[in-house]
């Protein structure tokens, strides 16, 4: 049955601002494909961005949105999902915005799998400003901070996030939006910290530096790179090198969620009888309360300025 | 009834916080700070609370920044070099116009500067720290139990205008114990944020018919869901980003003047001896503490001395200083920097009366004595208030 996508946009929001050939719209198709599919409500969800091209995913999507700075985004989100851990949150981003300035907020949302899911749309470049190369960026490829040729080396981000502690790892391309779809669901699903990594062409920025202005010749040159996890498994490591596998990487559902070990913790700290918990509870009584006389208060606030005590606006 | 207490400045605005209705906690390590945090990791779970120590200082206030703009009332906590990776994430509360309180616990900088000594050198920091034009409130109180207050404070004034606030306080102040009284939160003004009086469809968290337009929670408590779209982009009313230079300008202006036009219930200052003063003393927080001592002294020998002290650090008190300019014949600013709000006095008294400064950027307290030399000599430069066997004690420099 076919989606009815403007259920989940803000159509006026449309034409999208994106580029011709860019995969960013693709990926967000599957994304919506996939919450649709598993049938939760808009009110339900929040979605947080940084600053790039991927980041004015939160323009479009109609959620509870925030459009934040660049490279905060997982760590915005930490403090939505630690507040309200029934909730739906997401991160959508770029490259440059979530691995690169933003790599330590990825790094440690890996490593505490709070139940957030990280769409990162890798196209290898930082596309809004115009095309420099990131952390990302094949090495030797062309760009405008690099017109000789990348000399750095890349990061493969999916090791990385398994490494930190990644509950949820998986690596999906824009050429292959069927199995991108399935991807992000299975991470949707995931109780604990989802990262999906998709390889996403950018030709306008990317690709007409490196001969590949044409998104189907860009989408061929990024497959080139990708191998599946089930072919993977065939090859020898001197044959993987250079290559990114795709599929589910590691799913691990043993290890706790955040805001669920929260809860443990929460509930540990509530069993004693300190102030705070009698006060939650409205068991608190004059025993565990100190009286005050307007002169000993004096004595603690001796100036002629106003206090925010109901009953004594000035001693 | 609330409790007695025999806690640090670090602790009684923990305590504080949670007063004021504090609903969420992230933050970072760092001298002389540290003790915020420690408590609020006791305190919190206890009430319910999440309370978070992120991976960076930039995380944390981020962290808060979301858990603000969702519906909740969030602190973070830090020190200078803190407060400086902290600056941009405030300009995005700025922005977004969400309830927000950052307190600065001063230490002498520059740089890694002094961690274990107290300074009063961010002022300048807290009012123009992040970039482009934005209005900000800052608070200083100058004892534990005003830590007290002006904490409970500075989550009203957040929630009332939608408006990020800084509460200065410094490493002496922070760490010393005395005895306070915690409020019970039913013994206080609290002031939450306004609700919207429109449903969700019809609602725009910066609609033109408001000074401070409400800001709705995300999700109500009788169930209601609030979608709506915050850019930290020039954004219109609907929140989306606009480049239309007449609701660019609207908006900043709309931001600053939510503020300006409600000095009076923002502005908060002591006049202390003030009556017939001749010379003024402009001092807050720990310093605000020796010059009472001074000018006790100094009018014990008739001098007409007093204090302004104000509370309110940001915006400044510009009507108070002017009508006291027209009354003294100089101002003393006490401060340990050298001479960050002096500016700002200056500015205001505009060369009306002279303004000196005891300046002291030294890590330590400025004496009641230094302040009381002041007053005898204004034009005569005040040392270091310490003996040079007092100095030894410190070691090193030699």
């Amino acid at each position: 049955m076919a989606v009815d996508y403007t259920k989940y946009l803000r159509m006026e929001k449309m034409p999208l601002y994106w580029c011709p050939g860019c995969g960013d719209g693709i990926v967000l198709k599957c994304y919506l494909e996939a919450i649709d599919e598993l049938g939760w409500s808009k009110d339900d969800c929040a979605m947080v961005s940084g600053i790039g091209c991927a980041a004015r995913v939160t323009g479009y999507v109609d959620f509870h949105t925030l459009h934040t700075i660049h490279g905060r985004a997982i760590a915005v989100a930490v403090g939505i999902k630690m507040t309200h851990p029934d909730k739906h949150v997401f991160v959508f981003g770029g490259d440059g915005d979530l691995v690169h300035i933003g790599g330590n907020h990825l790094l440690h949302a890996c490593r505490r799998n709070i139940d957030i899911t990280v769409v990162l749309i890798n196209n290898w470049i930082y596309g809004m400003t115009g095309g420099q190369h990131s952390c990302t960026t094949p090495t030797g490829a062309k760009a405008t901070t690099a017109p000789r040729g990348s000399f750095e080396p890349t990061i493969d981000v999916c090791k990385m996030a398994i490494g930190a502690g990644a509950g949820y790892v998986a690596r999906g391309f824009a050429g292959d939006p069927t199995r991108l779809k399935k991807l992000i669901k299975e991470g949707l699903e995931y109780k604990g910290f989802a990262l999906i990594d998709v390889f996403s062409p950018c030709p306008i920025n990317f690709g007409r530096r490196n001969k590949l202005g044409d998104p189907a010749k860009l989408l061929e040159h990024m497959k080139s790179f990708l191998v599946s996890s089930a072919k993977a498994k065939r090859m020898s490591e001197e044959e993987l090198k250079g290559k990114f596998i795709t599929g589910v990487l590691h799913k691990d559902t043993e290890k706790p969620e955040l805001t669920e070990a929260y809860k443990g913790l929460v509930e540990k700290a509530q069993a004693s009888d300190e102030y705070w918990v009698k006060y939650v509870k409205g068991t608190l009584t004059d025993a565990d309360r100190d009286e005050i006389t307007r002169e000993e208060l004096k004595k603690l606030y001796p100036y002629d300025v106003e206090t925010p005590l109901k009953k004594w606006k000035k001693l | 009834m609330g409790r007695i207490a025999f806690l640090n400045a670090n602790a009684a605005v923990a305590e504080a916080a949670l007063v004021a209705g504090l609903g969420f906690y992230a933050g970072y390590p760092i001298t002389p700070s540290s003790e915020v945090p420690e408590r609020l990791s006791k305190i919190m779970p206890e009430k319910g609370l999440p309370f978070m120590m992120m991976e960076d200082e930039i995380a944390s206030i981020n962290a808060c920044v979301g858990a603000a703009a969702s519906g909740v009332k969030a602190m973070t906590c830090t020190s200078g070099p803190g407060f400086s990776l902290k600056q941009e994430a405030l300009g995005m509360a700025c922005m977004f116009e969400v309830p927000l309180v950052v307190v600065d616990v001063m230490r002498g900088g520059p740089s890694t500067g002094l961690p274990t000594r107290p300074s009063q050198q961010d002022i300048m920091q807290a009012r123009w720290g992040t970039h482009g034009d934005h209005p900000i409130i800052a608070l200083a109180p100058c004892n534990a139990q005003e830590a007290v207050f002006e904490t409970i404070r500075a989550f009203n004034l957040s929630e009332k205008f939608r408006q990020p606030v800084v509460l200065l306080t410094d490493g002496s102040l922070s760490h010393l114990h005395t005895k306070i009284y915690i409020p019970d939160p039913e013994e206080v003004e609290i002031v939450d944020r306004a609700e919207p009086d429109v449903d969700p469809d019809n609602y725009y968290p910066y609609d033109y018919n408001y000074e401070v337009p409400p800001l709705a929670k995300w999700w109500t408590e009788d169930g209601k869901s609030y979608r709506y779209h915050l850019s930290s982009l020039i954004h219109d009313k609907t929140g989306f980003p606009t480049v239309n230079p007449k609701y660019t300008q609207w908006l900043l202006e709309r931001m600053h003047n939510k503020i300006l036009n409600h000095l009076d219930e923002i502005l908060k200052y002591e006049y202390y001896k003030m009556d017939d003063a001749e010379i003024c003393i402009v001092a807050f927080g720990s310093t605000a503490e020796a010059a009472r001592v001074a000018i006790d002294q100094a009018r014990e020998e008739g001098i007409k001395v007093g204090m302004f002290r104000p509370l309110t650090i940001w915006p400044s008190p510009e009507e108070q200083i002017k009508d006291i300019a027209s009354k003294v014949k100089s101002f003393i600013v006490a401060e340990l920097n050298l001479g960050q709000y002096k500016l700002e006095i200056e500015r205001i008294v505009g060369g009306k009366v002279p303004v000196y400064g005891v300046n002291q950027a030294a890590g330590v307290l400025i004496r009641p004595s230094q302040i009381y030399e002041k007053i005898k000599d204004p034009a005569k430069r005040v040392e270091i208030g310490l003996t040079e066997e007092e100095l030894k004690r410190f070691g090193g420099g030699e």
